[in-house]
C-alpha cells in the first residue's frame, strides 16, 4: 500500500463518516462545460477539443470530473446550465455562450450560487457574472491578414474581401484589417460581402467578384471555409491575376495544403484555433484543483501561420 | 359595353398573371444591366444559369408536389445527406477497384435512387401513416441534417482527389457553350412540362389538388398519385445533389441550408398556387432564375448596404407575386 492509496483511503472514509469534507471540496472539481452543438466545421472543433480535454484531464487528475453539455441555441444553453447546477452540482463551469446577451443572467445566477465561472469566446455583457474570460484575438484575426497581405503587395493592388455573419465578432475583424489598411493608400478594398462562413456562398460571391473586376491581386477570405469556395471559383474562371487567397482560422485542409506547398495562391494563415476551449479547460481545471483563481482575462493570440510553422497547427485527428 | 370592358380588364388580368414573373425577370435584368454592363454578358447569364441548377431542379419537384396540396421542407437536408453519403460511398468504392469513372457513375446513381427512397418515404408516411406533410417533412428536416452532422463528425465529407478530378468536369463541362447542369436543368423543366400538362398522373395530381374528395370519387388513386409525386421529389433532389457535389467537392451541416424556402418560393413566386390545385413548371423555372438573379445583381453593384441584401430579395419577391396575384 503506497502513501497515495493510504491518503484516498483516508480521505474516502472522511467522507464516508460524513465529516465535513470543506477541506477536501477546494481540491476536489466537479467542472460544467457548456458549447455550442456542432452544427458547423468551427463548432465541430470546439465540440472535438472540448472532448479531448475531458479524456486527457480525468485520466491525469482522479479529483476531477468533467460534463460536457452541447446547446443549439441559447434557450437550451440556458437551461443546461440550469441542470449542471442542480443535477450535476458543478463547483466549476467553462461556458462558450451562445449569444452574450442572452447568457448574462442565466450565468450570473450560477455564479451566485457559488460556482467558479470561466467564459469564452463571447463576452458576456456584465463582466461580474464570470471570474475568468478567456477568448480568441478577432483583431488580430484582421490584421495578420492585412500585413501579410500588404507586404506581399509591396503596397499596392486591388484586393477584395468576404465576411462571414453580421456580428460584433465579424465587425471586429473587418475593421481590424480595415485600420491596417488605411496606412496603404494603393491598395483599394473593392467590396466586401457576406457570405455567411459558407463554401457554396462564398463561391457565388466570388464568382460575381470576378464578373465584375478584371483585375484582383489578393482576396482575403476571412475564413478557411470560404477560402476553399474562392479557390473553386477562380479555377472555374480560369483567372491567373490572383496572387494570393487569405483564408483563416487554421482547418486542417488549409494547413495541410500550406505544408505541402500545394497551391501558390495559398502563402499563410491566421490561426483562431477552436482548441481554445481545451486551453480554457484545462486552465480552469489545473487552477481550481490547486483551489487558484485565474487572471481575469486571457487572450489566445491568433498569429500568422506560414509553412515555417504550419506544423504546430496541424491536427489531422480533428474534424475542424 | 360594361361586360364587354369587363371582359377586357379579366383578360388582360389573366395575361399578368402568366406573364408576371417573366415581366418582373426582365425588368431585373434591364436594371442589372443598367447598373454594371458586365450583368448582360454570356460568362455571367451562364454563372447565373448554372447556380439557379440546383434549386431550379429541385423546385420542378416541389412544383408537382405543391400542385398536389402537400409541401415538402426536408429538401435542403435531404440534399446535403445525400451528398455526403454519396461522397462516404464514393470514397469506400476507391479502396476496394481501380476504377474512378465506374465509382463516380455509380455514386450519381446511387444519388438520384436515395432521393427517391426518401421520397417514397415521405410519401408512404403522409398517405399510409395520414400524417401532415408539413409535419413529415419538417421532422425528416432535423433527422437528415443531424445524420449528415454525426457522419461528418459536424465538419465536411470530402471527396477524395482522384475522384474529384474524374467528377468535377461533371459540373465544370460546357456543351456547345452551355455547362451541363444548365442543360441538365433544361431537359428536367422539358420532362416536368411534359408530364405535368401531357399525361394522366400530371392531370391526376392537379385534380388532387384543387378537390381530393372529387378525385377519389372519380376513382383516382389519390394515395398512389401523392406518393409518386414525392418519390419524384425525392429523384429531382438526388438529381441537382449528383451536379452539386462536384462543384466543392464536399458536404458539411451547412451545405443546404434554406434551399427549402428557396426553391417553395420559386414555385410560388412562378405563379403556383400554395393551395394547390394548379400551376406552371415554366413559371417555375422564371421563379428560380428571378431569385438567383437577384443576389447576382446585388453582388454585382455596391449601391444598396451590404446589410439590406435580404431586404432587397424580400422586395422583389413581394413585387412579382403582386403582379401576379390570382383575381
Amino acid at each position: 500500500m503506497n502513501i497515495k492509496s493510504i491518503i484516498f483511503g483516508v480521505a474516502a472514509s472522511v467522507v464516508a463518516l460524513g465529516a465535513p469534507a470543506a477541506a477536501f471540496a477546494q481540491n476536489k472539481v466537479n467542472l460544467g462545460v457548456a458549447i455550442p452543438a456542432a452544427t458547423h466545421s468551427f463548432t465541430a472543433g470546439i465540440v472535438w477539443w472540448a472532448n479531448a480535454a475531458k479524456a486527457e484531464l480525468e485520466k491525469e487528475h482522479k479529483d476531477l470530473k468533467v460534463t460536457i453539455k452541447t446547446a443549439a441555441n441559447a434557450g437550451e444553453q440556458a437551461n443546461q446550465l440550469q441542470d449542471l447546477v442542480t443535477a450535476n452540482k458543478i463547483n466549476s463551469l467553462v461556458i462558450f455562450p451562445f449569444e452574450s446577451a442572452a447568457l448574462t443572467k442565466p450565468v450570473a445566477q450560477v455564479k451566485n450560487k457559488g460556482v467558479y465561472v470561466t467564459v469564452v469566446d463571447r463576452g458576456l455583457t456584465d463582466p461580474s457574472a464570470q471570474d475568468a474570460y478567456i477568448s480568441g484575438d478577432n483583431t488580430a484575426f484582421g490584421k495578420v491578414p492585412a500585413e501579410y497581405i500588404a507586404k506581399a503587395l509591396n503596397g499596392k493592388g486591388n484586393i477584395v474581401a468576404m465576411r462571414g455573419i453580421a456580428t460584433t465578432l465579424d465587425n471586429e475583424r473587418m475593421d481590424a484589417f480595415n485600420s491596417v489598411m488605411k496606412d496603404y493608400p494603393d491598395i483599394k478594398l473593392l467590396d466586401a460581402k457576406y457570405a455567411n462562413w459558407n463554401r457554396d456562398d462564398a463561391f457565388k460571391v466570388m464568382q460575381d467578384y470576378l464578373t465584375r473586376f478584371k483585375q484582383i491581386d489578393a482576396v482575403w477570405a476571412a475564413d478557411d471555409d470560404m477560402a476553399v469556395g474562392v479557390l473553386k471559383a477562380i479555377e472555374q474562371a480560369k483567372r491567373d491575376d490572383i496572387k494570393i487567397v487569405f483564408g483563416g482560422a487554421g482547418s486542417k485542409g488549409m494547413i495541410k495544403t500550406l505544408i505541402d506547398g500545394k497551391d501558390s495562391r495559398i502563402q499563410a494563415n491566421v490561426s483562431y484555433s477552436p482548441k481554445f476551449i481545451y486551453e480554457a479547460i484545462k486552465l480552469t481545471a489545473e487552477a481550481r484543483l490547486k483551489g487558484e483563481a485565474l487572471p481575469a482575462t486571457t487572450i489566445v493570440p491568433s498569429v500568422l501561420i506560414t509553412k515555417d510553422n504550419a506544423k504546430d497547427f496541424y491536427f489531422p485527428d480533428s474534424p475542424f | 359595353m360594361v361586360e364587354g370592358r369587363l371582359e377586357r380588364a379579366r383578360s388582360f388580368g389573366s395575361w399578368l398573371h402568366g406573364v408576371g414573373p417573366v415581366v418582373g425577370l426582365a425588368l431585373l435584368c434591364v436594371a442589372g444591366t443598367l447598373l454594371n454592363s458586365d450583368f448582360a454578358s454570356l460568362d455571367n447569364a451562364m454563372n447565373v444559369l448554372t447556380r439557379t441548377a440546383f434549386i431550379g431542379i429541385i423546385a420542378v419537384g416541389m412544383c408537382f408536389v405543391i400542385i398536389s396540396g402537400g409541401i415538402d421542407l426536408s429538401v435542403g437536408s435531404m440534399a446535403a445527406l445525400i451528398a455526403g453519403l454519396v461522397i462516404l460511398l464514393m470514397n469506400t468504392m476507391a479502396g476496394w477497384m481501380d476504377q474512378p469513372i465506374l465509382v463516380v457513375a455509380i455514386g450519381m446513381a446511387f444519388s438520384v435512387v436515395l432521393g427517391a427512397a426518401f421520397g417514397l418515404a415521405h410519401g408512404l408516411l403522409i398517405t399510409r401513416g395520414r400524417i401532415e406533410p408539413f409535419i413529415v417533412t419538417l421532422g425528416t428536416l432535423g433527422i437528415f441534417r443531424a445524420y449528415l452532422t454525426y457522419f461528418s463528425n459536424g465538419g465536411a465529407i470530402t471527396l477524395d482527389d482522384s475522384l474529384s478530378d474524374v467528377y468535377s468536369p461533371v459540373y465544370y463541362t460546357s456543351l456547345a457553350g452551355v455547362p451541363i447542369p444548365v442543360w441538365v436543368f433544361l431537359l428536367v423543366a422539358i420532362a416536368g412540362g411534359v408530364i405535368l400538362n401531357r399525361t394522366a398522373f400530371g392531370r391526376y395530381v392537379q385534380a388532387i389538388g384543387s378537390n381530393e374528395q372529387v378525385a377519389r370519387y372519380a376513382a383516382v388513386d389519390v394515395d398512389k398519385i401523392k406518393v409518386l409525386t414525392y418519390a419524384l421529389l425525392g429523384a429531382c433532389v438526388g438529381i441537382a445533389t449528383l451536379l452539386y457535389v462536384p462543384r466543392l467537392g464536399s458536404s458539411s451541416p451547412t451545405t443546404g441550408l434554406l434551399w427549402e424556402l428557396e426553391a417553395i418560393a420559386a414555385v410560388i413566386v412562378g405563379g403556383t398556387a400554395l393551395k394547390g390545385g394548379a400551376g406552371s413548371i415554366a413559371g417555375t423555372v422564371v421563379g428560380a432564375i428571378l431569385l438567383s438573379v437577384i443576389s447576382n445583381i446585388l453582388n454585382l453593384t455596391s449601391i444598396i448596404s451590404v446589410y439590406l441584401n435580404a431586404a432587397v430579395q424580400g422586395f422583389v419577391i413581394i413585387t412579382v407575386a403582386f403582379l401576379q396575384r390570382r383575381k
